[in-house]
């Protein structure tokens, strides 16, 4: 997909500016957006390495255990078909509190970790159990309270004010969460997503 | 107005907040917090570095198509979509490449911010919508492909929904604040 728009944007940039005229603009295009590129990178360095330090030190004070306790009430309503005291409800815990201290390396391990859980409470291996849905949409809808990449890069590009898309940032991740929650609910029930068991089939038949 | 003034202590707030709750943890808690700190940075360092190519690569394509006058013409062709809502045109590519490609839509939000100013309503808006949901289909494949799940069932029509309610979100919000 990236790769037939990365193409698109190419040979239409060559093509349209050979027709209109300008061509040289094209090539300049090109060589001021990669020397762009290293410039932010570069200016993003500070901040980044600001924030994962301070997160390390928040991963190892267990502040990512600290959130999960805190939010597992809520999940628990969430999901209801997992079992509170399962590993799964443990692993998916803690991906979303590290997800939300935007830990994403130490987030994907334990995100993986509560799939293979979530996958031993599945009857049918193949298909994708109503917790397993609700939980990637969660994810996908990103909980990220602090978005240090972004402010890194508004650093880079000399903002007055980096900060101010926190508040913003915040107010839509969490529309998009809650949406995922009520969406995940409301579709699962369709019939066109039920699970596929032998007697529903048969029954179609 | 009192909802925009939320938003705005929030922003103010939230990094000392998170530095204060932070250290005192790890102080409390017993951890070396000074060395672990260096540690955890050497990854930010890292991290920076390794998104060079990602940038390079999308922010040397779209200014081409920038200065052929291609993004012109695909601007003037959708603004009259966008236009209704008052969305502005630029920053539709981006929330279209959002669910698709995280590096794609870093790179995207960074060519905004560069050209139109980081400060300016596409600037914010496209920070805003890069924070407001992540990389979906990248993150369904990766996930239900570790348990060989093949019948992904309504994950992929939920996560899209959360997706555009995410980023219609961040207009709204944006629209409201700045």
């Amino acid at each position: 997909m990236i790769n037939v728009i990365w193409l698109l944007l190419i040979v239409l940039a060559v093509v349209i500016g050979g027709v209109t005229g300008d061509i040289g603009k094209v090539t300049e295009g090109a060589m001021n957006g990669a020397r762009t590129s290293v410039d932010l990178a570069l200016g993003l360095i500070g901040f980044m390495a600001l924030w994962l330090g301070l997160m390390r030190v928040a991963e190892e004070a267990g502040l990512v255990q600290f959130i999960a306790r805190l939010v597992k009430p809520v999940m628990r309503r969430i999901f209801p078909d997992v079992p509170p005291e399962h590993p799964a409800m443990g692993a998916m815990l803690m991906n979303m509190a590290a997800n939300a201290l935007g830990l994403g390396n130490a987030a994907t391990p334990l995100g993986l970790k509560a799939m293979k859980e979530l996958q031993t409470l599945n009857e049918y291996k193949d298909q994708a159990t109503n917790a397993m849905a609700t939980f990637l949409a969660i994810n996908t809808s990103d909980v990220t309270i602090i978005p240090a990449t972004v402010i890194g890069i508004r650093i880079a590009a000399d903002s007055a004010a980096p900060t101010e898309i926190i508040g913003t940032t915040i107010i839509a991740t969490s529309c998009s969460t809650i949406a995922a929650i009520v969406s995940a609910k409301l579709l699962q029930r369709l019939k066109a997503f039920r699970v596929e068991t032998e007697k529903n089939v048969q029954n179609e038949n | 107005m009192v909802f925009r003034e939320i938003i705005e202590t929030i922003s103010v707030w939230a990094i000392p907040v998170v530095f204060f709750a932070v250290v005192v943890t790890g102080y409390i808690r017993k951890v070396k917090v000074y060395e672990v700190f260096v540690d955890g940075a050497k990854e930010g360092f890292e991290i920076a570095i390794k998104i060079i190519p990602f940038l390079v690569a999308i922010l040397a394509a779209v200014g081409m198509f920038r200065e052929s006058g291609a993004m012109d013409m695909l601007v003037r062709l959708i603004s009259p979509v966008t236009g209704l809502f008052g969305y502005p045109a630029e920053a539709l590519p981006m929330a279209i490449m959002r669910p698709l490609s995280g590096s794609g839509s870093l790179g995207l939000m960074s060519e905004l911010i560069n050209t139109h100013g980081p400060d300016s309503f596409i600037g914010r808006l496209a920070s805003t919508m890069m924070g407001s949901t992540e990389t979906t289909f990248y993150i369904v494949a990766l996930y239900f492909g570790s348990v060989s799940i093949r019948k992904q069932r309504h994950t992929v029509p939920a996560c899209l929904i959360a997706d555009a309610v995410g980023l219609i979100a961040a207009f709204v919000v944006c629209s409201m604040v700045f």
